[in-house]
């Protein structure tokens, strides 16, 4: 795809660079665009017919995001550096790596949270849908309604529990049955039965576990496409670590999920893919090998892979 | 062998089991819960000084003190001059230095790039916050004073001039105590309404804002707090010393003279005759409980909503 | 792929929430650069009088037997040595009791007693300037200062600065005690695991750690009692003009207390004569020297953020 600096360039140019593949990828995106029209349309939960694919890798699964040659910058500092990887529909994809290569920066990079940090540049392109999300016409805000975010410690807004899921819609302007929302959206962030009778009671009154939980009621209750998760158990203990990992599983039906983790347990449990990054010399992040969770964990390709998943580093 | 070990054990356990009368380190907590005292000992000799003088005029005189115009006879002069004059510079003030003052403390914590003018405005504002309040006396005597009487509002000494004065004296104050809450508020907040895909003035409005409101109503009370009090940039700004009438129309109100609570306490108080001084106490207790209140009430919106994150 | 709006569409945003929010910033955007206009205003207002009298008087009169502007007497050292008599008794008095206070509140009080302790310094922060004046005038002059020197009028810089000294403790004290919070307690537990004791502790270890806070304090205190107009406006009593002293007994004229009487009572002087221009000169070098302190104050205010 061309970067135009025009900001009124022109959509339909744009979308038949790439005839083949524009095709699959359209008709996902349409899918999923009316599963979600429909949703928001007030469906039953339980309505929806879930595409999902088999567990485990599916080399089928259309590329939802696409990474090419990303690198990313602090000032002059290059924190990772030439990424490409796939991200597949109604999967879960684990980012692992040891501390500071660059994970949650990669991470954020894909909804454009790190255009909040002054000073800081992407290089390469990031796709959604074969659209170029740092093209010069696209808001990032747009980005962040379809991309939601989860983060490594829980920040419920200091309102009340129903507040907190109702405020995404609203800010859409979301015209319809509130109530059912906020409830669908906590059923299937798991958090419906211990919340249903306390929801004008403040967020931050929840345990570290539910509290997570009310944030994945938050972020799904805007009807993302995909959940970037950074580290999202990594505050809590291991039952409800536990509980967010197979809450993961459920949520993959409906959505696609990028996790970034310190725990290469949850990644071999919860993931699909996984993407292992380690750190160059300069201090930059690349990836050193990608692929289906299982293959990575019991037959790397690479060495550092393999030191990496058995512990003997990082 | 045995034997000094016995010695050892001995001589540890009296070291620890003796307590050290610690004299110098007695002596100098004492000085300094001392100076602390000195601190308090003055503020209650100073309220019960003005009490002692200032309570039996409020006694004897009831609300006409309140309600009588300036006089030079002591026995007849009020304040209700310097009510009207106090009440409306203070509105004045929070009309104009609270909006742009907030505003401005949003845009620098919220909105500004780190560039030159950004870093130039928040050194500025700084210095400003440190400039004294008589040369802001000389800014509202040279523009606000100057622009008036260019207008043709009498001699340009009027209510106006001095509010302008005030709300840009404590815009600073404003602005500081703002951003310092807006600072507070922790970016989690933020970062979890960008990542539902709230926009910059979305998470501005909506998350950050509500949890900064109590420290900013602190500040900004505060700074009302200061406003009430200050005397000398008034002086300049043209406020009258002596007494005067006015007709008590809304024209008068704004173009005629006008004094405050602190300038006539001033009068008063450089005033030769005896009965002054009873009088000048009793409308330092009228001003003290003014300010207390306001200074109180903001120190407790303080505690009270000390938010640990 | 009709059904929906093309995504790329979508993502473009609505243009009425992009106006919307480039409305905001540019209304936040003025705001901010209106305390630029004000700077501006004041500088600009004090610069152009202060020239305009430096150019209508004999630079002579700057220097003369004392401060008597409406003879065309403008003694600047009369003016700045009221003002260096007071600023030094209020430091004397603010330094040691507002240091020591600080060092109580940050590292012997209990957490009660600090929380009773700190809103009274605070209540103390607020009261008026000029009832602090009217206070050293009626109460410091004679129960202190006549005690002490008996031949005193009861108007005397030595009251003022008493006065000043009492309006900056709360500014000392609370400046420095932040500086001594921010320490942190890991230096103290290093310390008292070295079986350091509490004054040792305070007085070699915070202290020192948090010197360019209470540096500071101490700067920006100066500061204050310079620019203090109200205290000596009513308690160094000299209205009219001052000949030149450097005795805190006697009455005397700072820089603001000139400024103050120029602007009222008996030397209320208005139009362009030379007595009124010098208020703006006063105001000018008022401006100037709390400036630089201000400046020199932030640096270490600073400094102490940098550290931890």
């Amino acid at each position: 795809m061309v970067t135009d600096a025009d900001p009124q360039f022109d959509p339909p140019e744009d979308s038949t660079t790439d005839a083949a593949a524009g095709e699959l990828v359209n008709q996902t995106l349409t899918a999923a665009e009316l599963a979600q029209d429909q949703s928001s349309g007030r469906s039953p939960v339980g309505l929806h017919v879930a595409r999902a694919p088999e567990a485990g890798a599916n080399a089928e699964a259309p590329s939802i995001v696409r990474l090419e040659g990303v690198s990313f910058y602090y000032g002059s500092f290059r924190a990772v550096k030439d990424i490409s990887i796939d991200v597949r529909a109604h999967q879960i994809t684990a980012l692992i790596g040891p501390s500071g290569c660059g994970k949650s920066t990669l991470l954020r990079t894909i909804n454009r949270m790190n255009d909040l940090i002054p000073g800081t540049r992407v290089e390469g392109r990031i796709r959604y849908h074969e659209e170029d999300l740092y093209a010069p016409y696209v808001d990032p805000v747009e980005v962040r309604r379809r991309i939601g975010m989860v983060f490594q410690k829980a920040n419920p807004f200091p309102k009340s529990i129903y507040d907190n899921v109702a405020f995404g819609p609203r800010l859409n302007g979301f015209k319809g049955d509130l109530d059912g929302l906020v409830e669908s959206s906590l059923e299937r962030a798991a958090l419906w039965g211990d919340v249903k009778d306390k929801l004008k009671t403040s967020g931050l009154s929840l345990s570290g576990g539910q509290q997570q939980r009310l944030c994945i009621a938050r972020a799904i209750a805007t009807e993302p496409e995909v959940i970037l998760m950074d580290e999202p158990c990594s505050a809590l203990d291991p039952r409800s670590t536990l509980q967010i990992e197979e809450l993961m599983a459920e949520l993959k039906e409906k959505y696609t999920i990028v996790i970034v983790t310190h725990n290469m347990q949850q990644a071999a449990r919860a993931s699909d893919r996984t993407v292992f990054m380690n750190m160059a010399e300069d201090r930059a992040g690349y990836v050193v090998e990608a692929g289906p969770t299982v293959g990575i964990f019991t037959d790397p390709r690479n060495q550092m892979t393999e030191d990496y998943v058995s512990g003997r580093f990082g | 062998m045995s034997n000094s070990q016995a010695i050892t054990v001995g001589v540890v356990q009296g070291s620890l089991r003796r307590r050290r009368v610690d004299v110098a380190g007695t002596v100098f907590a004492a000085a300094l819960l001392l100076s602390l005292l000195f601190t308090l000992a003055v503020l209650a000799i100073l309220v019960g000084d003005q009490m002692t003088r200032g309570l039996p005029v409020l006694a004897e005189r009831g609300t006409d003190f309140f309600s009588a115009s300036l006089s030079s006879r002591p026995a007849q002069a009020g304040i209700a001059q310097g009510l009207i004059g106090t009440a409306m510079l203070t509105a004045m003030v929070a009309l104009l230095a609270f909006p742009i003052g907030i505003l401005t403390a949003i845009y620098l914590e919220e909105y500004a790039p780190n560039t030159g003018l950004t870093r130039f405005i928040a050194i500025n504002i700084r210095n400003l916050a440190g400039v004294p309040s008589v040369v802001y006396g000389l800014l509202g005597l040279a523009v606000f004073v100057a622009l008036f009487r260019a207008l043709g509002v009498g001699t340009g000494r009027n209510i106006l001039s001095g509010g302008l004065t005030l709300a840009v004296l404590v815009l600073p104050l404003v602005i500081i105590t703002s951003a310092e809450a807006i600072r507070a508020v922790p970016n989690t907040i933020r970062e979890a309404g960008y990542g539902i895909g709230a926009s910059r003035w979305q998470v501005v409005r909506q998350l950050v804002l509500p949890s900064a409101v109590p420290g900013i109503l602190t500040g900004t009370v505060l700074a009302l707090a200061r406003a009430l009090g200050e005397t000398a940039p008034l002086i300049l700004a043209g406020a009258v010393l002596g007494s005067f009438s006015t007709g008590g129309s809304l024209g008068d109100l704004f173009g005629g003279p006008y004094t405050a609570l602190p300038v006539i306490v001033y009068d008063w108080a450089r005033k030769p005759q005896e009965e002054f001084r009873a009088l000048t106490s009793a409308a330092i207790l009228v001003l003290l409980a003014v300010t207390i209140i306001a200074n109180g009430f903001a120190i407790f919106l303080r505690n009270r909503y000390d938010r640990r994150w | 792929m009709t059904a929906a709006a093309p995504l790329d569409s979508r993502l473009r945003g609505t243009r009425a929430r992009r106006r919307n929010e480039r409305s905001v910033k540019a209304v936040l955007l003025f705001a901010a650069v209106l305390t630029v206009a004000i700077s501006i205003g004041i500088v600009s207002s004090l610069i152009f009088e202060a020239f305009e009298f430096v150019r209508s008087v004999d630079l002579g009169r700057l220097f003369s037997a004392g401060w008597f502007p409406r003879r065309g007497l403008f003694d600047l050292p009369t003016v700045l040595a009221g003002t260096l008599i007071v600023t030094a008794v209020a430091m004397l008095l603010a330094a040691p009791i507002g240091l020591a206070s600080a060092v109580y509140l940050a590292e012997y009080a209990s957490p009660r007693a600090r929380s009773i302790i700190k809103p009274v310094l605070e209540i103390l922060a607020g009261i008026p300037s000029v009832v602090l004046g009217f206070f050293a005038l009626t109460w410091i002059s004679p129960n202190i200062v006549r005690t002490l020197f008996t031949e005193s009028t009861g108007f005397s810089l030595l009251a003022a600065g008493l006065g000043v000294g009492i309006l900056t403790i709360p500014l000392v004290a609370s400046i420095s005690e932040d500086a001594m919070r921010a320490v942190p307690n890991s230096l103290r537990e290093a310390s008292y695991g070295l079986g350091a004791r509490r004054v040792t502790t305070s007085l070699r270890v915070v202290a020192p750690a948090a010197i360019s806070g209470i540096v500071a304090a101490l700067i920006l205190a100066i500061s204050r009692a310079v620019g203090e107009t109200m205290v000596v406006a009513i308690a160094a009593g000299a209205s009219g003009g001052s000949l030149f002293t450097a005795d805190p007994r006697d009455p005397g004229q700072t820089l603001t207390a000139a400024m103050a009487s120029l602007a009222t009572g008996s030397d209320n002087v208005t139009g362009n004569s030379s007595a009124f221009l010098s208020l703006f000169f006063l105001g000018f070098v008022l401006f100037l020297l709390t400036l630089g302190l201000n400046l020199i104050g932030d640096v270490f205010v600073r400094r102490t953020r940098q550290v931890y």
